[in-house]
């Protein structure tokens, strides 16, 4: 299959659909493709046992462990694969709250991913701080408020999944026996970690890899301790058998993104900053939300007054785009965004776009070219516009 | 009947079972019948009309003014019309 395939048709002479939400799941990367389907004939075997397959499937382990480490700038020990993104998450943060000598206390911005709303909430005491209008939280409240002596930890994004805006994680500085969890899941592989973490989070579907891959990093003198039932494989932090296939092929995947992340992310940086132009100059009453600058390359939110989130995304996938929505008849727990809600934005009618590697310049063009009629219509349909 | 005060009240639109869009859709539809100056409320339990009644302010050059409840104890958002 050809990688240049962002714009295919469906049956039947359709529009052409153009898959622009990269930021929930991108599509295999070409380099992961090969590594995948091999890994799956030797990589089946359970890689604690002693005979041939069993060692071959450990060999393919921990080559997928020491290229991790190796595109991640961390040491290969430091490296856990899981079987999701959430769950490296909750490992994370809940492992951290476990090992700490001062209190249940985690403090977070309102932004952060639901993953580590849920797992501070259930296996922590949060602290939630707010974030400004573009979505960023202020690194010197966080270390305020984890001045507390019942707060063990601080947990900041890397980015924000829903609006793009990169948070300053590197200016968070606790105090000493406070440790900072970084979900960056968000922007894993396309761009470089930032410092100062105890433990971070990953996704590899969200960079290219296979769903069902997560990644866990944990320093190697960070004090997490396991916050959920053992179990007896090799990494002390890893729980059940290992997807050996899937972690390698997920590794591949991110060292050719981290390969490629200059030239992928100029352009893309490139194609959402037409995006956010356009949708601001030709539909009347919207919203673009999130840093312009300190962002994701590839995401950028938008919000449109008197239009309902899942017609928008309804209609938008009838012309043949699929994007996001943050809205809450278009999310799955019918709950409007409570990102957007953190930053005061709008969010009825909102659409989170994020474009693919292979997206080019004309299907950005085409969506944007779309927008405005589908906008108008929808708004026609209430009276308004 | 007499004009409102500075402070009261004009029109109350009742969209307490309307979800969101529609409680900003029907303040934007009905924002004409009061005049210039005068105050509009929605009343609406959708809790994103907490932040899209702000939002609508914001985006349309009309004052926020404040939240607070409905006689029933709803939560009741007070614009001002400002143009």
């Amino acid at each position: 299959m050809s990688p240049q395939r962002s714009a295919h048709r469906a049956g039947g002479g359709a529009a052409p659909r153009r898959d622009l939400d990269a930021a929930s799941a991108s599509p295999l990367h070409p380099a992961a493709r090969e590594v995948l389907l091999a890994a799956l004939d030797r990589g089946y075997a359970d890689p604690r046992r002693l005979h041939g397959a069993a060692r071959d499937a450990r060999l393919l382990l921990d080559n997928a462990r020491e290229a991790t480490a190796e595109a991640l700038g961390v040491r290969p020990d430091e490296v856990t694969f899981t079987p999701s993104g959430t769950h490296a998450v909750h490992l994370g943060l809940l492992g951290l709250v476990r090992g700490s000598r001062r209190g249940e206390g985690v403090v977070h911005p309102a932004v952060e991913h639901s993953a580590v709303r849920n797992a501070a909430a259930w296996g922590g005491r949060p602290v939630v701080v707010g974030a400004d209008s573009h979505g960023r939280a202020r690194a010197d409240e966080l270390v305020r408020e984890a001045a507390r002596p019942d707060v063990g930890v601080v947990a900041l994004q890397s980015a924000n999944h829903e609006v793009g805006t990169v948070q300053d994680v590197d200016a968070v500085e606790p105090a000493a026996d406070v440790a900072l969890f970084t979900d960056a899941c968000a922007s894993m592989g396309r761009l470089p970690l930032p410092g100062g973490w105890a433990a971070a989070a990953g996704s590899a579907h969200k960079w290219g890899g296979p769903a069902g891959v997560g990644v866990l990093l944990v320093r190697h003198r960070a004090r997490w301790r396991r916050p959920f039932p053992g179990d007896d494989r090799g990494d002390e932090r890893a729980v059940g058998f290992e997807n050996v296939p899937g972690a390698l092929a997920a590794a591949a995947a991110l060292q050719a993104v981290v390969a490629e992340r200059e030239e992928v992310n100029a352009r893309q940086h490139a194609l959402v900053d037409v995006v956010r132009r356009r949708v601001a100059a030709e539909v009347p009453d919207v919203e673009v939300v999130g840093d312009p600058v300190h962002r994701l390359p590839h995401l950028v939110t938008f919000s449109c007054l008197y239009v309902d989130g899942e017609a928008l995304v309804t209609e938008l996938d009838r012309l043949g785009f699929g994007v996001a929505s943050g809205s809450a008849c278009a999310t799955s727990t019918g709950a409007h965004s409570h990102v957007l809600d953190a930053m005061g934005a709008l969010t009825h009618g909102n659409v989170r776009l994020s474009v693919q590697r292979d997206t080019t310049r004309a299907d950005v063009d085409a969506f944007c070219d779309a927008l405005p009629g589908v906008v108008a219509e929808l708004r026609a349909r209430v009276g308004l516009g | 009947m007499d004009a409102p005060g500075p402070d009261e009240v004009a029109l109350e639109l009742d969209c307490r079972d309307l979800l969101c869009p529609m409680p900003v859709i029907e303040l934007a539809r009905r924002l004409s019948d009061v005049a210039v100056g005068e105050l509009l409320a929605v009343v609406a339990r959708d809790p994103a009309a907490r932040v899209d009644v702000p939002a609508w302010c914001r985006m349309r050059g009309q004052e926020w003014v404040r939240q607070d409840t409905a006689e029933d104890g709803a939560p009741r958002y007070v614009v001002r019309r400002l143009s």
